[in-house]
Parts: structure tokens; sequence; C-alpha cells
């Protein structure tokens, strides 16, 4: 079984259904367009800030504010490139095609993240141009420090949602149980317990919230996060491996 | 060619599969025979490896299925007709399948063909007809050119011209030297396209036969006499030591004696007959029969037909059982 083979298969597979162009284009058209009107609007609120408030004021982070929102339609693509194998019963068809479950799991998550990462990082860089012209006098350059590290990470973000989602679909299979749990999750709890000071410290923790630290520029005043932009992104990771490592197990015992 | 070992498959306390032992041989089509939920499709599914054997063993050419490189080109399956997502084309559904197996885009194309879908390969799947869905799974399991071929219910749903064409396939897969096997809950089915068959009822294998034997050996063989002067030929046949079974009517069967011994002992005697045709009880009737006595030795304990190996926990004798009905009656 050469994964050469599955690979040209599952990218077959991704190319040839709407929902692919759906999710992506929902994805980049909703954290740029967000991103920019969020830009305008900081533009316009800078004079009125506090000089505390202007000392913390991250241009290239606000220009990513659309990513809040974007990286649901992120989290549809990651859960329907998995669940829709199952919601169809197609699972049954390619694991009689490829019957070993690792290559094949591995495959489809290899094509489908290269694909979000393109996406990903083209919605970046355009969310950051069009942010900063719209932030006007108060923009920043993309060669200015840290600037480049921050856009481009913004793109690994969006990517490492994408990809903790697909490992959350294959241990769940359902599409709706996974979006169920994962648009909640990332929409309204992680920010809860991110904001609510008994749970701050553990909620710093939760992918997302490491995970977006990599789109700082500007480290905010009497911050005490105890990781850095890599470090917050290397804690994403991690619970990207443990959601797909978790989907490997899962598809390896059970039966399809 | 399919080698089946021992093989079980155990949801809950449920035995949906208990301890199966056949061959699947080349150049014949075998078809795999039982009552609705007898096992047929988890049989199915654990010989593609999908589904996990609680214990024993399926080879499909001398190896487990996830050791075939690229399996498609050594056995083609048609599980489910639903099994397709409904937002792909018909063309690229078949194309990724292709690629994962190194298949050549060409096949592609000549699969559609065969089965006739060259004209909807850029519609979406969710716009087919059963019938079309069932194409487009053949379609699927064509597409390594395999040696060996597997069908799952293939005529469920099917108009008759679609029945008639896959009955023509399949024969003429068989024909071509490769193995065919082919589910159904159907005994009628598999009369027209079956050369041998596999009979399991409760997980159980009841019969390996050959049609031909499985029909000597399951049914009755009568012969059916209507004639205007029935009470004179009864009185004739009693003469003559045979037994006449009287069957409604102007009906007469008769059991174990030859049309061509009736036939002349009745011109003997000068009685004109308005029937005599030597029958066959239906497949349905034979499969039936099997099946019941299956449920017989469930119930009392005894050496099965197919003498499956023993198993450490013994089924529990089903109260009621497909057959009982028919066992009645």
């Amino acid at each position: 079984m050469a994964v050469t083979q599955v690979l040209r298969s599952e990218w077959t597979k991704i190319r040839s259904v709407a929902s692919t162009v759906w999710t992506l284009g929902l994805a980049a058209v909703v954290t740029v367009a967000l991103g920019a009107l969020i830009s305008a609007l900081s533009r316009n609120e800078f004079d009125d800030m506090s000089a505390r408030d202007r000392l913390s004021f991250d241009p290239t982070y606000i220009s990513f504010a659309g990513t809040s929102l974007g990286q649901l339609a992120m989290i549809v693509f990651g859960v329907l490139v998995v669940s829709n194998e199952y919601s169809t019963g197609m699972i049954r068809t390619s694991l009689a095609a490829v019957p070993r479950r690792g290559t094949f799991l591995f495959g489809k998550v290899a094509v489908a993240t290269a694909l979000a990462f393109a996406v990903a990082l083209v919605t970046s860089f355009a969310t950051f141009f069009l942010g900063q012209a719209m932030l006007g006098p108060h923009k920043v350059s993309i060669g200015d420090p840290g600037v480049l590290r921050a856009v481009i990470g913004g793109g690994l973000y969006m990517t490492l949602i994408a990809v903790f989602s697909m490992g959350v679909a294959t241990m769940l299979r359902s599409p709706m149980l996974s979006l169920g749990i994962l648009m909640p999750f990332f929409f309204l709890i992680s920010a809860i317990l991110g904001n609510v000071s008994a749970t701050e410290k553990v909620g710093r923790f939760l992918p997302d919230q490491a995970g977006s630290r990599i789109m700082r520029v500007v480290t905010p005043l009497d911050d005490d996060v105890p990781y850095g932009p890599w470090g917050g992104l290397g804690i994403m990771a991690l619970w990207v491996v443990l959601a797909v490592a978790g989907g490997y197990v899962s598809l390896k015992r059970r039966d399809a | 060619m399919i080698e089946v070992a021992g093989l079980s498959k155990r949801y809950g306390e449920k035995l949906a599969v208990d301890g199966l032992t056949f061959d699947v041989r080349p150049g014949i089509v075998t078809g795999f025979l039982g009552p609705n939920g007898a096992g047929k499709s988890t049989t199915m599914r654990m010989m593609l490896g999908l589904d996990r054997p609680t214990a024993g063993d399926v080879r499909i050419d001398g190896r487990h299925y996830d050791r075939l490189t690229d399996p498609l080109t050594h056995i083609g399956a048609l599980l489910d007709a639903k099994a397709v997502h409904g937002g792909r084309s018909a063309f690229n559904h078949l194309l990724c399948l292709a690629q994962s197996n190194g298949i050549p885009r060409a096949r592609v194309h000549e699969v559609l063909d065969t089965v006739g879908l060259t004209a909807v390969a850029k519609k979406k799947a969710k716009g087919f007809s059963l019938g079309m869905g069932q194409r487009l799974g053949i379609a699927g399991a064509l597409l390594g050119d395999p040696r060996i071929l597997m069908f799952d219910e293939p005529v469920n749903g099917l108009d008759p011209e679609g029945i008639h064409w896959i009955r023509t396939l399949m024969k003429s897969l068989a024909a071509q030297g490769r193995t065919v096997f082919v589910s159904s809950h159907l005994m009628s089915e598999m009369a027209l396209t079956a050369d041998h068959l596999v009979v399991i009822g409760q997980g159980r294998l009841l019969a390996d036969t050959s049609m031909a034997d499985f029909i000597r050996e399951n049914s009755r063989s009568y012969v059916r006499i209507r004639s205007p002067q029935r009470e004179q030929l009864l009185d004739v046949l009693h003469r003559a030591g045979i037994t006449v079974v009287e069957a409604g009517g102007e009906t007469l069967e008769v059991d174990g004696h030859g049309s061509e011994e009736i036939g002349e002992l009745a011109a003997r005697h000068r009685i004109a007959l308005h029937e005599l045709s030597p029958q066959q009880a239906s497949l349905e009737e034979a499969f039936m029969q099997l099946t019941a006595e299956s449920v017989e030795y469930h119930a009392h304990a005894g050496p099965a037909l197919g003498d499956p190996p023993p198993t450490a926990v013994p089924p529990p004798a089903p109260r009621r059982s497909w057959g009982d009905d028919w066992k009645k009656g």
C-alpha cells in the first residue's frame, strides 16, 4: 500500500465535494472581513484610549480578530473531512480499499492539513495586510520584529484548529456530535474559562488560548502567562497530537 | 479462493457468527444463503477486514485482507450500495478508489461503461436510484479486475432488467474462472445463479454443498397426476402397492416412483391422464426445511448438519425462531 496512492486518493476525495470549498472559503472570508472591520473600528477608537491601553495596543493581533469566528468554519472543515466518511457509509468502501487504518487516517489527515494550511496561510497574510491598511496611521510593517512570526503563526493556528477537529471527529464519528462539542467549546466555553479569574490559569492551557498567543506581537501589561508565542503553539500542537492519536486508536480498534 | 476457518463474531451476549468454516472456490458462483439476520453481512465484513473476528480467521488467496497489496486488485466487493458520499460524482467516487490502489484512470471509464453509467458519470451519487447505486457499487467491485468478487444482496431493490443483468454478470465472471461469492436471503434467486451453496442459520453453517446435491438432499421429488378416471387410477395404484397422497381437487401426488412407471401403469389399464408431471419441491421449501431443522437442533441438541466446531459457551436455545411457523404449517 503505497502512501502516495492514498494521498492522491484522499486529494481526489477532498477536492470532489462541495463542503471543502464552502467551509474553507467561509473560513477565509469571515476571518479577513471581520479582521478588516475590527481594524477599522480600532483605528477610530485609538484616540479615545487611555495611555495604558495604548501601550498594549497590538495592531498585528487586532488584524487577526476575525480568527475567533473564522476558526469555526475551520472546525466544520476538519469535522466534515472525517465524519463525511461515517455519515455516508463511505468509510466501509474506503477501508476495503485501504485496509491499513493508520495509512488511511494519516493519509487523509495529511492531505486535509496541507490544504487547510495553504488556505490558512493565504488568509493570514490577507487579513494582516488588509487589517493594517484599515488601521492607517497605527499600522505595523511585516518587517517589524515579531510580525512575520505572528502572521505565519496565524496560518498555523487556523491549521491546527482544523487538525484538532479531525482528531475529535475520528473519535466521535458523528458530524453533529463533533460539531456540537467543538463549536460551543471554542466559541463560548474556552472564552468563559479564560475570562473568569478562578479558571483563567487553567483556561490558558486550552488549545485555542495557548495557540492564539502566536498571533500577538505586543505582550499585554501585567501579563503572567507562563509561555511565549512558540510555547503556546507547542501546547496547542500537543492537544492536536493527543486528538489525532485518540482518533487513530479508536479507528484501529473499532469495527467499521 | 477465500478460506474461512472457525470464524466467530460476538456482539455482547449475541453470537452473530458461530464457528463458520468453509472455502469459496474459483470458477463457480457460490451462493451464501441464510434468513435475514443469519450473519451473512457480518461474515462478509469480516472477510474484508472491516469487522474484527472474535475468533477464527479469513484468508484471501492465502493472506489476511489487510496484508494484501492493493486489495481491490485481489477482491472486489459490493457490500452496501449506499456506502458512497452522495455529494461526489460517480466518476470521482471510482477515481478515488482507483487511485488508492494504483489502478489507472482509464479503468474508471471502462467499468462505468460496463455497468452502463457513463452517461451519468459526472452526476452526484445522491441523485441515483437504488438500481444506479447498485451499479455504481458493482463498478467499484470490478475496478481492480479482481480474481475474487463478493456481492451482498446484489439484487435488492432492482427492477427485473437489473436483476437479469446482475445474474448474467455473475455467471460470466465465474465462467472467466473468477471466484464469485454472493449472498441472498432468497433461495429462488440463488437457484438461478449459484452452482454451489453455503447455507447458514443463526450464524452456524448448515450446508456447504453443490446446488444439485442440495436439491437432491433437501427436497422431495414426486409425481403429480390428474385424471378424469380418478377412482380407477387410485385403485390401480393401490393394487400396484404405490402410496398416493390426495393433494386436493383432482390432483394426486406419488412419492418415490418415476413418472414413466406411473404413465405405463395407467396406459396398461387404459386410464386417461390429464397431467403426469415429475415435480421437485421448490428450493424455497428445501431451504426452509433445512433452516427449520437447524432450529430443531438448537432446541434439542445433537450433531448439527454442518458440524461446526464446538464453542466454549453453547448458545441459548431459542424459544421461537425463523422457520417455526413453517414447521407448524
